[in-house]
């Protein structure tokens, strides 16, 4: 069953054609990774479908009903969360008030102070962030500033999340951390869809990627379909994926 | 936003202080000059305009510049009604009046950001001005009016029971969820936006509550100024005045703008009594030094203070 499902987004910049009648559906449960040239839309689409901005054309649907159209805070609330490329935390506020921004505001129903800093506690162990609860967000390194965004997002109680290169700028080991989260993350039963550069990462933890380039999709399948496809050699891995 | 709750203790003695500030204050017309009552209720209102001004643009960091529109907005009221209806219906309804234009206001044009907001604002002040100079000289055909007199005692209870108003709602707004939003906005709207935060309605009702307490304030000061007109009522100092108070005092803290506010006002009265050709140039020289050496502002020099006497970790972030 799929979770998310979109059809014909159309996405203009002035005279620039971010999306062109992009189709795709999210399969409930499962890893999906979205790649592709720097350009092809991919933030984009993440944008368009976390309502930060408006499709020209073409509708998106999740859990059966329309999203487009509604505002970010709604979507948040109805169970799509998301992290930033660029990393956006709340600099100046503790690690745990960060978080408990999330289970405050990012669901339907109203939570208790004390419910949402019980289960920020829990969220920051989860990310491996409990020793760094109280001190500003800002004094994180990146890495750790990225499992944060991941936390505030969970703390939303989300059925999708959208990671936007949560590995961009993490070396070896982090990486390899951040790996490992993201499974642990869709065995909670949260579905993910992620935007990455790292190669390694995609093809070991995503069960289905989609790849687009200027704008359109150009290819989806298995991460075996898609290191053996040639068009994304050509536009994307280039000729050492062979290898 | 402090999420571990405080010592009883302290909240008790933050509490007693308080009661004993209060009832000091209660009593203090019974012995004081009225000199000194006259000088503590306008101390009262720039503390009221410089808190409500920080309860918005403090977490948020939208500066605005819209003060003067909304005392402006209750002085009007006081001046179209103080005849016709008793006092505290007319500082209410000089609250409600300037909480409906920040609802209106904000609505419009809280999406602008940083120096677009601070500039809408600005001419906010000057629009409403014009057409009240419009409204009076084409439709009641004067230009100012005559405010109903209010005797100096009074003034000074309502100013007192406004600024207990003021304080109390900037502490709760403080402490609650809401202000935790309100803070999100100020750090990262866009991320506070993607986790949940209604971040229109958040900033439109912090607007509108801090507007409600400075158009109820010049509901009542308007009786000290007899004779009102566009002019007098939307004077641009009254958008300055709450903001240089706010950075003089440092905004961190709630005691921040308080105490920026109350030694401002004190230090503008004495300028103005004892150096009434210098007052504007002493004033600025203050500001820039201010400015240069007190970057967090007086509270800020307080809790580097604190720091060096007892060790920082006594001090609240």
């Amino acid at each position: 069953m799929s979770i998310l499902e979109a059809e014909g987004i159309t996405k203009h910049f002035g005279g620039l054609t971010a999306l062109s009648g992009i189709g795709f559906h999210v399969d409930q449960g499962e890893i999906l990774g979205l790649i592709g040239p720097n350009g092809a839309g991919k933030t984009t689409l993440f944008g368009l479908i976390s309502a930060a901005l408006p499709p020209d054309r073409g509708v998106i649907r999740f859990k059966g009903e329309v999203i487009t159209g509604l505002k970010p805070h709604q979507v948040c609330r109805r169970g799509v969360a998301r992290t930033f490329q660029s990393v956006k935390v709340f600099p100046n506020m503790s690690v745990l008030a960060n978080v408990m921004v999330g289970s405050f505001f990012g669901r339907p129903n109203t939570v208790s102070a004390a419910a949402a800093e019980g289960e920020s506690v829990e969220l920051l162990e989860f990310v491996g962030l409990s020793a760094f609860a109280a001190i500003p967000a800002r004094d994180l390194t990146l890495a750790n500033q990225k499992m944060l965004e991941v936390a505030r997002a969970l703390a939303t109680a989300p059925e999708l999340l959208l990671l936007d290169e949560l590995m961009a700028g993490l070396n070896p080991t982090e990486i390899g951390l951040a790996m490992d989260l993201v499974t642990r993350i869709r065995d909670r039963g949260i579905t993910v869809f992620m935007i990455e550069h790292v190669m390694k990462a995609i093809m070991c933890v995503c069960e289905r990627i989609m790849v687009l380039h200027h704008g359109e999709k150009i290819a989806e399948g298995t991460p075996k379909e898609i290191a053996a496809s040639k068009t994304v050699v050509e536009v994307y891995l280039g000729e050492s994926a062979y290898a | 936003m402090k999420h571990k709750p405080r010592l009883p203790q302290g909240l008790l003695t933050t509490g007693s202080i308080t009661l004993t500030v209060l009832v000091l204050f209660a009593t203090l017309p019974g012995y004081a000059s009225i000199y000194t009552v006259i000088l503590l209720a306008a101390i009262f209102m720039y503390i009221v305009l410089t808190l409500s001004w920080s309860i918005f643009s403090g977490p948020t960091g939208y500066i605005s510049l819209a003060s003067a529109a909304f005392l402006g907005t209750g002085i009007y009221t006081s001046a179209i009604f103080g005849k016709m209806l008793p006092l505290p219906v007319v500082v209410g309804i000089g609250g409600l009046a300037s909480f409906c234009l920040a609802l209106l206001a904000g609505a419009l044009t809280l999406r602008l950001k940083g120096i677009y907001f601070s500039m809408f604002t600005f001419g906010l002040v000057e629009l409403i001005k014009h057409l009240m100079l419009w409204f009076e000289i084409n439709l009641t055909g004067t230009r100012g009016r005559f405010v109903i007199v209010v005797d100096h005692i009074t003034v000074y209870y309502v100013m007192l029971v406004l600024l207990a108003l003021t304080i109390l709602t900037a502490y709760a707004i403080r402490r609650s969820k809401f202000g935790l939003a309100l803070q999100s906005i100020g750090e990262q709207e866009e991320a506070a936006a993607h986790t949940g935060v209604n971040v229109t309605l958040v900033k439109v009702s912090a607007f509108a509550i801090s507007a409600f307490f400075v158009g109820a304030t010049g509901a009542i000061m308007a009786t000290r100024w007899t004779y009102i007109d566009p002019y007098i009522a939307f004077n641009y100092l009254f958008s300055f005045m709450p903001v240089l108070m706010a950075i003089f005092g440092g905004m961190g803290q709630l005691y921040g703008p308080i105490m920026g506010a109350t030694v401002f006002a004190y230090l503008e009265e004495i300028l103005i009594t004892r150096f009434p050709y210098f007052y504007m140039l002493f004033f600025g020289i203050i500001l820039i030094v201010s400015v240069l050496y007190l970057p967090n502002g007086l509270a800020g020099l307080i809790q580097g203070w604190q720091k060096r006497v007892w060790g920082a970790r006594y001090v609240h972030p």
